[in-house]
């Protein structure tokens, strides 16, 4: 490395520091209450279920948190063939 | 009634097992009885860090099924008379330690010794939360490193939810032992330094070991750094951090590397 990159370099432990910060700030807040996600699922699968029968694989619900706002993801399949509306079966 | 203490940390390989060898050595030549039980069940090496691994007759799982007595169990260290080892058992599966069972052996070792060190597996599922779960007093042991630092911060978590005196109302003491400490990477800012690890932890310090050739030596050899080599840089900081877990009041120095001309240049700050 030249003198210049040596005097520009300041380390990484700064950054490490306010990763962990905000990462652990977090997963505390979480830690107290059940997992976000999980309750979710399983009230977008009993709405579901109400009107279209899928397997629990069918569903993907997942969270990608960024720093001021967090996407929710979800990912529904119904299947053409078996997913007959309950309505019409009944 | 003795203490029990456990020696914890989430993350695997940052030293559990030397701290817990090392920590108990140096209490115990002070004379006070010590036991330290491996709850590594399938995985066990504070034997062989003690360097009792060919004296392993019973163990742990044996002492919980009634096979063995409690007191044939117990090893005697050779070097120092009021330390013993409770192994262990290397082949058996993790579920043959039951809660029930293990809170009977920790509280028959409570009533004879004056210190119980619990050396705990890494993880956080049932085996650690065993290791943590009768204990008075807790020493998580972390590395100045992101990884380490959050599971620390998921011990405590659990130290403060899952154990026998946090269901009963009270407060598990809780220490940090930064263990591996590089004097010359934190000066550089490459590692996380000192400050920042108790202020993202908010827990008390118990000492800083720095790493060290030592630690190695003395664990091919056997033998807790604080008997074999008790005048070394890690055996002293580990011998003061026992004396600070007995109460003493004794600060803590952060270790420093002295400043080349290069980083004096530079202008940076030595840790
Ligand atoms: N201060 C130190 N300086 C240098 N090496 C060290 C130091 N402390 C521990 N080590 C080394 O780090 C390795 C892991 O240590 P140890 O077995 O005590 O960790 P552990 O937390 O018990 O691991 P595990 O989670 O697998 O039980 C060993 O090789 C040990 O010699
Ligand atoms: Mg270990």
């Amino acid at each position: 490395m030249n003198l210049l990159e040596l005097f520009r370099r300041r380390g990484s432990a700064p950054v490490a520091r306010e990763r962990l910060q905000v990462l652990l700030a977090y997963e505390r807040r979480n830690r107290s209450q059940p997992d976000l996600v999980s309750i979710l699922r399983e009230e977008i699968m009993a709405v579901i279920a109400k009107h279209v029968q899928i397997d629990q694989d069918y569903l993907k619900v997942s969270m990608d948190r960024g720093q001021t706002m967090s996407t929710l993801e979800i990912d529904i399949q119904i299947p053409n063939k078996s997913a007959t509306p309950l309505a019409m079966a009944g | 009634m003795g203490k029990v203490v456990v020696v914890t940390s989430g993350k695997g390989g940052v030293g559990k097992t030397t701290s817990t060898a090392a920590l108990g050595a140096a209490v115990a030549k002070t004379g006070k009885k010590v036991a330290l039980v491996d709850f590594d069940v399938g995985l066990r090496n504070l034997d062989l860090i003690m360097g009792a691994e060919r004296r392993v007759v019973f163990d742990l799982v044996n002492v919980i099924q009634g096979s063995a007595k409690l007191s044939q169990a117990l090893i005697r260290d050779k070097r120092v008379e009021t330390l013993f080892l409770l192994p262990a058992s290397q082949t058996r599966d993790k579920d043959a330690l039951t809660e029930e069972g293990v809170g009977e052996v920790i509280e028959r070792l409570r009533s004879v010794f004056d210190y119980v060190f619990c050396d705990s597996p890494a993880g956080i599922e049932r085996g650690a939360q065993l290791a943590m779960r009768f204990a008075d007093e807790a020493v998580i042991v972390t590395n100045p490193e992101v990884s380490s630092v959050r599971d620390s911060d998921r011990i405590i978590g659990l130290l403060d939810a899952r154990t026998m005196k946090a269901e009963q109302g009270e407060q598990i003491a809780k220490h940090v032992l930064v263990t591996r400490y590089d004097a010359g990477r934190a000066a550089r800012g490459e590692m996380l330094n000192i400050d920042d690890v108790l202020e993202i932890l908010s827990t008390p310090l118990l000492g800083i070991i720095p790493e060290s050739q030592d630690v190695l030596r003395a664990s091919n050899l056997g033998s807790p750094v604080t008997l074999s080599e008790p005048l070394n840089s890690a055996a002293r900081a580990y011998i003061d951090a026992a004396k600070r877990l007995e109460g003493e009041d004794l600060p803590v120095v952060v270790p420093f590397e002295r400043k080349g001309f290069l980083d004096r240049l530079l202008g940076r700050r030595a840790a």
